[in-house]
């Protein structure tokens, strides 16, 4: 029965071509589509977490409240031991603490005076200790322009495109000013020894890495960080297993009165990032759902005019006896077949198209100007296993809703009338 | 339709009445001017700074010549101790001698704290005569702190000033403005200062405690506390130098 019907649709490129096409050109959309959803969900989850929230971030009570202002008078303190606890308990993954910091970089003339300067977003991390799983995370040696990474105490990073407005060259000296944990003026001499692009616009912009010792002692924090983030050692975020680590970590402080008590928060429920991925996946739905109803439309128009051509055929095969059922069914069967060779065709394309962004990206700098979100310049498709089954979805449901809907003429049709009409 | 354009009639006539009852705003503002203002002064202060995990006491002591000059040098607590600020017009520089650099403070930085205070580095810059800064109208009378006030509304004449317009709250016979208000040009409120202690010093009336409110953050505010000031003291002209900076 199938070969016979797959026959007729080669014999037949009327039946066959224009659905076909249809199905093919809406599968290579849903397919690339969802490649591209997956793609920019996975540049934004993964720029978020390396660069602010973790897979899971620790603050005090008190400074998760404020975050977005980066308070670190309200900081965490007795972080070293917090580590300890952290790192015997949850082997498994990275734990690692940072400062962000606000201020004015300065340089400095030939006579110690003001030449440049400009306001600085700063990240302390580990950078310098052996066995420091920063240089990893922030990916640095990626990320550098010019010059080196630091080495001793002292030297920074600062973002190409700062160094370029502050016109510093590796090698030269810059006056952090900035506020200690204490609420003072914090005052500290870098030697920025390398210049560093992350292709994410906010943190190029005028960006500060320096060693977490260094501004721990430029900013009077000393065992005080504003943050701890933990990782999954795979740097895949997982959800369910980071709202679990959350309650339990949450749990064990909930009576604690303190402000200063340490609270975990999961990358999802951090800085409304929830509400974003949320509406990633809402929009990736969206996007299938709509294919799957456009295609259905397109697709039970074909059913229909290939039923007014086909009338006089199946009027025959009626008065020959076949049932009307067993018509509708390989009429349906007929769509599922070119719905599955559709969906082959346009997933092959669609997956050549993803591989292609996948590896190359598109850069979007130039729309990213004052962006504040953590997302890269570059934008990269995602190929996942489900980018192989995802086009058959909008593929095979469009094809048999289509010749569905299309095929309920043939129930109309009256047999006392089959000879009238063949006569006609 | 006769009957309310009397009653607006006699509501104006009431109001200018009341009115033409208070002193001009220019004329107390220039009261204000003239109990406060000298040519030169040296003052020393306190600035209590009461933060979420405890307060902290700055020290600090100011060389002032007429309202373009002043140097401060700060005393206490330690880690701050020798930091110096030179304002020279509308530029201020800050010394720090733990990197002997001297920088200049300018643009958005002059909006930030000073020290972690409620103070903001435009208003320690700040000290033209409000006459000067600001047209003034006479909205009433009220009671502040069991002293009778003129209430004023100030409105800045020019774009250069920190504060758009200021509500402010003044002694009737002190001529020592007990309350402001400061607000932004889209009428936010910035800034809150209440006067909490005035005295008699060299034939003035000055406020010995002030405590500022920054309207923005959370907190109870900082205290002010003029120790000491000395009026028309004699300055010699290098303290207002970027060399004395580094001395």
């Amino acid at each position: 029965m199938i070969r016979f019907l797959f026959k007729g649709l080669i014999r037949d490129r009327s039946r066959s071509l224009f659905p076909v096409l249809t199905v093919v050109i809406g599968v290579i959309l849903t397919v690339f589509l969802y490649n591209w959803i997956n793609g920019a969900e996975f540049n934004f989850i993964d720029s978020s977490a390396r660069f602010s929230t973790g897979h899971v971030k620790i603050m005090s009570r008190a400074y998760a409240q404020e975050a977005d202002q980066v308070p670190n008078d309200l900081a965490l303190v007795g972080v070293e031991s917090l580590l300890d606890e952290l790192r015997n308990e949850h082997p498994a993954m990275i734990w690692t603490p940072r400062i962000r910091f606000g201020g004015l970089l300065d340089v400095p003339d030939a006579q110690g005076e003001t030449r440049a300067q400009g306001p600085v977003m700063g990240l302390a991390v580990d950078l310098i200790s052996a066995t420091s799983a920063e240089r990893g995370i922030l990916k640095l040696e990626e990320a550098l322009v010019r010059g080196r990474r630091p080495q001793n105490p002292g030297e920074a990073l600062i973002s190409e495109n700062f160094a370029h407005r502050l016109d510093v060259r590796p090698g030269e000296t810059a006056t952090l000013i900035s506020a200690t944990m204490p609420g003072g003026m914090a005052v500290a001499n870098f030697t920025i020894v390398g210049t560093i692009r992350f292709g994410v616009e906010a943190m190029d912009r005028g960006a500060m890495i320096a060693d977490i010792a260094d501004i721990r002692a430029a900013l009077d924090m000393e065992d005080a960080a504003g943050e701890i983030l933990g990782f999954f050692t795979d740097f895949i975020y997982r959800d369910p297993l980071a709202s679990g680590l959350a309650a339990r970590f949450n749990a064990v402080y909930r009576d604690e009165p303190d402000e200063f008590a340490p609270i975990m928060d999961t990358l999802s429920s951090q800085s409304g990032m929830g509400d974003i991925l949320a509406m990633m996946k809402m929009f990736s739905g969206l996007v299938l759902a709509i294919f799957v109803g456009v295609m259905s439309i397109v697709l039970w128009n074909a059913g229909l005019m290939g039923s007014l051509r086909r009338y006089g055929e199946i009027g025959v095969r009626l008065a020959m006896g076949e049932t009307k059922t067993h018509i509708y069914g390989s009429l349906i069967l007929e769509a599922l077949m070119i719905g599955a060779l559709g969906s082959v065709i346009g997933t092959a394309v669609g997956l050549a198209a993803s591989y292609y962004l996948q590896a190359h990206g598109l850069d979007i700098g130039f729309m990213m100007k004052n962006a504040s979100l953590l997302i890269s310049n570059v934008f990269r498709a995602k190929v996942s296993p489900a980018s192989y089954v995802v086009g058959f979805i909008p593929g095979l449901a469009a094809t048999f809703l289509g010749s569905a809907i299309s095929g309920l003429g043939i129930y109309r049709r009256k047999t006392s009338q089959l000879l009238k009409e063949l006569e006609a | 339709m006769k009957k309310h354009a009397r009653t607006y009639g006699l509501a104006l006539l009431i109001s200018a009445l009341a009115e033409a009852q208070y002193p001009s705003g220019d004329w107390i503002l220039q009261k204000i001017d003239e109990n406060i203002g000298s040519d030169n002064k040296i003052s020393h202060s306190l600035m209590i700074i009461q933060g979420r995990r405890g307060s902290r006491t700055v020290e600090s002591r100011s060389w002032i010549q007429g309202d373009e000059k002043s140097f401060t040098e700060y005393l206490a607590p330690p880690r701050e101790a020798e930091t110096k600020m030179l304002k020279l017009g509308d530029q201020l520089w800050t010394y720090s001698p733990s990197t002997d650099r001297t920088i200049l403070i300018s643009g958005h930085m002059l909006r930030q704290s000073v020290m972690g205070s409620d103070l903001s580095y435009e208003d320690l810059m700040e000290d033209r005569k409000l006459k000067q800064m600001y047209d003034a109208r006479v909205v009433g009378e009220e009671d502040y702190d069991g002293r009778a006030c003129w209430v004023l509304e100030l409105t800045a004449r020019a774009d250069n000033v920190a504060y758009h317009s200021r509500k402010i709250w003044v002694d009737k016979e002190r001529f020592v403005s007990l309350k402001e208000d400061r607000f932004a040009k889209g009428g936010k409120l910035l800034k809150r200062t209440e006067v909490k202690d005035v005295q008699r010093m060299d034939g003035r009336w000055i406020p010995k405690k002030i405590l500022f409110k920054d309207m923005l953050k959370t907190g109870v505010g900082t205290e002010f506390i003029l120790n000491d000031v000395q009026f028309n003291a004699d300055i010699p002209d290098y303290i207002f130098t970027k060399a004395s900076l580094r001395r």
